[in-house]
């Protein structure tokens, strides 16, 4: 008897001649106790995950440092947490891969550098639209205003949805503080005075009447600050988005020389 | 006693409603303060069960006409199972039909709460998790009790499984429309609903390991093995994938532990084995036990049950990195998901063979069964995208069918046609002995849904593959003067009809589940379809004979 029939009616149990059950002998063990064949189990799920995914928090060269990475600034990371309310992922990837026909369509390849703030990552896995990794400054934000509220009228082809609710909602974030606050816990070096200042800063890059915008262009350096949906009276969830979206891919100057030289040696990706 | 027991139980859902209409009042953003809206709903109905004779479980007893009396297992839950599988199947595959049709007609998005972004990761979760997880957890409850010859460990607790199950899928299909996601594909739900998900996995594992300690076989039978693998696998992967720190205890908005790279890596281990552990691991185990009862043969071997269970699990954790070919992932990561990947094939088809050898001396059946039409149906499916998914996972084939249609096709033809077909197959077993029926109240129509869901597939599938390769060609291609020759929304033009084709293909597909539906209420309703029988076409040897032979030359 091999393995224990489903049920009493008694089913034959293996088709298999006696003699090759020796082989199996050793098995007979695992399948008489839960606590080992449990542990056993747990055990052989467990090897893949750790030796993929554990290196790549002390592997030095998984993240080579590029130069103009920084946090987002309070509005940019409301717009993305908009972007993922949203579920732009799910038709839009923020990856460049390293061939010929994506660097000419879409920018210089996304480095891994790139996305080192990003929690969680936005790398997305189809593209029903196109990447957006280097989108920044590629559309004025007219053409952003217009084409979220009706794709199909800047488009005619596409097949996006509308996105004109952005423009009418008063963006509201109870705490920007807060939100720094727990990107900080996860690892975004965010200093005392990001936090403190963080409920201005999100009003002030959309309205850089209303504070301080040197500050904040000093401590988030290529800041975009101005208006972007075009209604200067309030900050709106299209400004966040907006924000977003116009510097996505800028941080990084790829066509410096001594950047391209520095990916021209990066090693082990 | 039991007066005071009640009472007990009606302070406790009036605390928690309390709570939560305290939470709905105070949350930081709108989202969350409809969830807790919810919880209170469902706390309030709690409550006047616990205190007056409202009692609608009772009520949808009898309208299911449930089996009354006692029966030899715990089964009331697998029937709530199967319920529940069947309603949140046709909720999947509706919803499936609508974002196929939004990516034809985009007139159908209606924002911002239908919009694509939020409607597909309900259709995702709903399919999987509410389809597939409803499934799951009804027939390994029937399994397990049948193998171990001993009833569930903690009937109590494995009401609160099922029930506990139901609560994150409604608080995670209501959170998508709402806009609460964390954007990881397959694990979109918050922080708040990933830790009741915990707590209710924890609880199911509780019930289903105590009973394989209580059970009166020697050997632990081997749908257990897998049904184990299952459970322990996604509580490890779950737990890990939705580390992450929330902004406000008040607010459903949380940010992941891990950043980039290591975000990416983590979540394509988890979302790999999802599919692994979820999709495949699970339903092997559904496979194990119902293609042997139905075909009425025995698994066909041991050993290679044995052998594809180790390599199955051991291998199929590696191949989470085929999701990030040519990223920024390290390539060293990249290699090795790949070659894992391909290793995979063997233990997959070793599945997919010991199942289908499983009908050796009743291969006739597949004429005259259509349950085990479908389990083989289903095999058949499990055996191509075990191909499909290693050949896609070649790098160089990857990077022409990564970013399309090519993936959607390839999902599909395992979910549609491998973890639908055995669902189906399953419920059909199921059904009529939980109920206490004679049968199915149709085969015929067990074979109308057979050939519906076939053909969906087919377009489904065929669509999605020329769908995938045009995009990945036409994306690449280059001009004689050396620029590229099509814009972005070209290749989306070019899509139009294939998935109008899609969408045609999820159609049959949602038909089929519909005759299913009403085949199962008529069975439980007690009825048997007047019917020819499904066999073969009678024999007469009387007319067997050649007529009277003409006189010879």
């Amino acid at each position: 008897m091999s393995i224990s029939d489903p049920e009493p009616d008694n089913l034959p149990l293996s088709q298999e001649p006696p003699d090759v059950e020796a082989t199996v002998r050793g098995h007979k063990r695992l399948e008489r106790n839960i606590t080992l064949l449990a542990i056993a189990t747990f055990v052989t799920v467990a090897i893949g995950g750790l030796v993929e995914i554990a290196p790549l928090f002390w592997i030095d060269n998984t993240i080579e440092q590029v130069e103009g990475m920084r946090p987002y600034t309070p509005l940019e990371q409301a717009g993305r947490d908009i972007y993922i309310r949203e579920g732009c992922y799910a038709c839009h990837s923020q990856m460049i891969r390293p061939f010929r026909d994506e660097v000419e369509r879409y920018g210089h390849y996304s480095l891994a550098a790139e996305s080192m703030y990003d929690h969680p990552f936005q790398w997305g896995s189809k593209r029903t639209g196109p990447d957006l990794a280097r989108v920044g400054g590629r559309y004025s934000d007219e053409w952003h205003v217009q084409h979220l509220t009706d794709p199909q009228s800047v488009v005619p082809q596409s097949v996006m949805p509308q996105y004109g609710f952005l423009g009418e909602t008063t963006l509201d974030i109870a705490d920007a503080g807060a939100m720094l606050t727990a990107l900080r816990r996860v690892g975004v070096p965010y200093s005392d005075r990001d936090i403190a200042r963080a409920d201005e800063d999100l009003i002030v890059q959309a309205n850089p009447e209303a504070g301080d915008a040197a500050d904040l262009l000093a401590r988030y350096p290529k800041a975009q600050i101005r208006d972007f949906d075009g209604d200067p009276a309030r900050v709106t969830e299209m400004d966040a988005l907006l924000a977003y979206l116009q510097m996505l891919g800028t941080l990084v100057d790829l066509d410096s020389a001594a950047a391209q030289e520095e990916l021209a040696q990066e090693k082990g990706r | 006693m039991q007066a005071e027991a009640a009472l007990g139980r009606a302070i406790l859902w009036f605390a928690i409603l309390l709570m939560s209409i305290i939470v709905a009042a105070t949350a930081a953003d709108h989202g969350f303060a409809v969830q807790a809206g919810i919880v209170a709903l469902v706390a309030l109905v709690l409550m006047m069960m616990s205190a007056t004779r409202f009692d609608p479980v009772g009520r949808a007893r009898g309208f299911f006409r449930m089996p009354e009396g006692a029966s030899r297992y715990d089964d009331d839950v697998i029937r709530w199972g199967v319920i529940a599988t069947m309603f949140w199947g046709i909720v999947g595959f509706l919803v499936g039909v609508f974002i196929a049709a939004q990516l034809a007609f985009p007139q159908l998005n209606f924002e911002p709460y239908l919009n694509f972004g939020r409607v597909r990761p309900l259709h995702t979760s709903a399919v999987i998790f509410a389809f597939g997880g409803n499934a799951l957890i009804a027939t390994s409850f029937y399994v397990v009790q049948r193998t171990c010859r001993a009833q569930l460990a903690f009937p109590a607790l494995a009401r609160f499984v099922f029930w506990g199950y139901q609560m994150f899928i409604v608080l995670a299909a209501s959170g998508y429309l709402l806009g609460i996601t964390q954007s990881k594909e397959y694990a979109e739900p918050e922080w708040y609903v990933d830790i009741w998900l915990t707590i209710v996995w924890i609880a199911y594992g509780a019930v289903f390991i105590g009973t394989l300690v209580r059970r009166h076989e020697p050997h632990i039978y081997v749908a257990n093995w897998f049904y184990l693998a299952f459970i322990v696998t996604i509580a490890m992967l779950h737990v890990v994938n939705n580390l992450a720190v929330p902004v406000s205890f008040m607010g459903s908005r949380s940010y992941s532990a891990f950043a980039g790279v290591q975000d990416a890596l983590t979540q394509w281990w988890y979302g790999h084995n999802a599919v692994g552990f979820f999709l495949t691991a699970g339903f092997l185990a559904m496979m194990y036990y119902f293609v042997p009862k139905q075909a009425e043969r025995p698994v066909y071997s041991y050993r290679l049950s044995i052998i594809h269970f180790w390599s199955l699990i051991f291998l199929y954790i590696w191949a989470g990195p085929h999701h990030l070919h040519y990223t920024a992932l390290p390539d060293w990561a990249q290699t090795l998901g790949m070659v894992f990947s391909v290793m995979l094939w063997m233990p997959s088809w070793g599945g997919m063979i010991n199942g289908l050898m499983t009908l050796n001396g009743a291969w006739d059946k597949v004429r005259t069964d259509p349950i085990i039409r479908m389990m083989v149906m289903a095999l058949a499916f499990y055996g191509m995208s075990t191909f499909e998914g290693p050949m896609l996972s070649i790098k160089s084939v990857n990077s022409l069918s990564h970013y399309t249609d090519w993936t959607i096709g390839h999902v599909h033809s395992g979910a549609l046609g491998w973890n639908g077909m055995i669902t189906f197959a399953c419920v059909y077993y199921l059904v009529p002995r939980l109920w206490r029926r004679e049968r199915m109240f149709s085969l015929r129509m067990i074979n109308w849904h057979f050939w519906l869901a076939t053909v969906g597939i087919v377009f489904y599938a065929a669509s999605m593959w020329v769908a995938g390769i045009t995009q990945g060609l036409m994306w690449r291609e280059y001009g004689a003067d050396g620029y590229l020759v099509n814009n972005f929304v070209d290749t989306v033009a070019a899509l139009h009809p294939m998935y109008v084709m899609r969408a045609f293909g999820g159609l049959l597909y949602l038909s089929g589940g519909a005759i299913m539906a009403w085949n199962v209420w008529m069975t439980m309703a007690g009825r048997l379809r007047d019917e020819k029988p499904m066999r073969d076409a009678a024999y007469d040897p009387a007319a067997d004979r050649p007529l009277p032979a003409e006189p010879a030359e």
